[in-house]
């Protein structure tokens, strides 16, 4: 049962982030583009966490939680860089 | 408790795909955050929950409620810096969305 249920969370989220990728593509400003690439990294946490759910293998829940951690820094870093992006406008 | 966990995942990744089509549909930077910043991590959060309902661990019920209370800190705080350095970088998009309460004469 939890492997039907972890199926459709595979296409659901794989949808999503399809869908975030023709954002990332599309996006009008580079903030869009960064809150793109927040929003893919929030996604494959839940992409991770729900293949943890369907193997029993606890491991991918700590990848999942470094994986949380991490995806600050790269939004922090590329606001740091619209920032400075000021100057060149 | 496996039917909690099914449940819990399938919400979650419903609640995924919610703010992927809110990126994807709405006008403007500001109200993309107000999709992505909060269904987001619900919806990874709702996955962690139905991890721990899923195990009978509590050693795994207390990484996930680890992993939880992380997404819930630094998802907002990633929102507010990408919000707060484009309204003070003048980089929005033209007039869709209004902002009036916002004293661009303070940079801290």
């Amino acid at each position: 049962m939890i492997q039907i249920a972890t199926d459709i969370s595979f296409g659901l989220l794989g949808l999503g982030m399809l869908l975030t990728l023709i954002r990332i593509v599309r996006g009008p400003t580079l903030g869009d583009r960064i809150l793109g690439l927040e929003t893919l990294s929030i996604l494959s946490i839940g992409l991770i966490g729900s293949y943890a759910a369907r193997s029993g293998l606890t491991l991918y829940v700590d990848i999942a939680i470094s994986l949380a951690l991490l995806s600050l820094l790269p939004t922090a870093a590329l606001v740091r860089y619209l920032a400075s992006a000021r100057a060149v406008k | 408790m496996t039917i909690i966990a099914v449940v819990l995942v399938l919400i979650g990744s419903a609640f995924g795909l919610l703010a992927a089509l809110g990126l994807l549909r709405f006008p403007d930077l500001f109200t993309r955050l107000h999709a992505t910043a909060k269904a987001g991590p619900l919806g990874a959060g709702l996955i962690f929950l139905g991890i721990a309902a899923g195990s009978a661990d509590p050693l795994v019920a207390v990484r996930c409620a680890l992993g939880i209370v992380f997404l819930m800190i630094l998802s907002p705080i990633s929102a507010h810096l990408l919000a707060r350095t484009t309204v003070r970088a003048g980089l929005s998009a033209p007039n869709i969305t209004s902002i009036k309460n916002i004293d661009n004469s303070r940079r801290h």
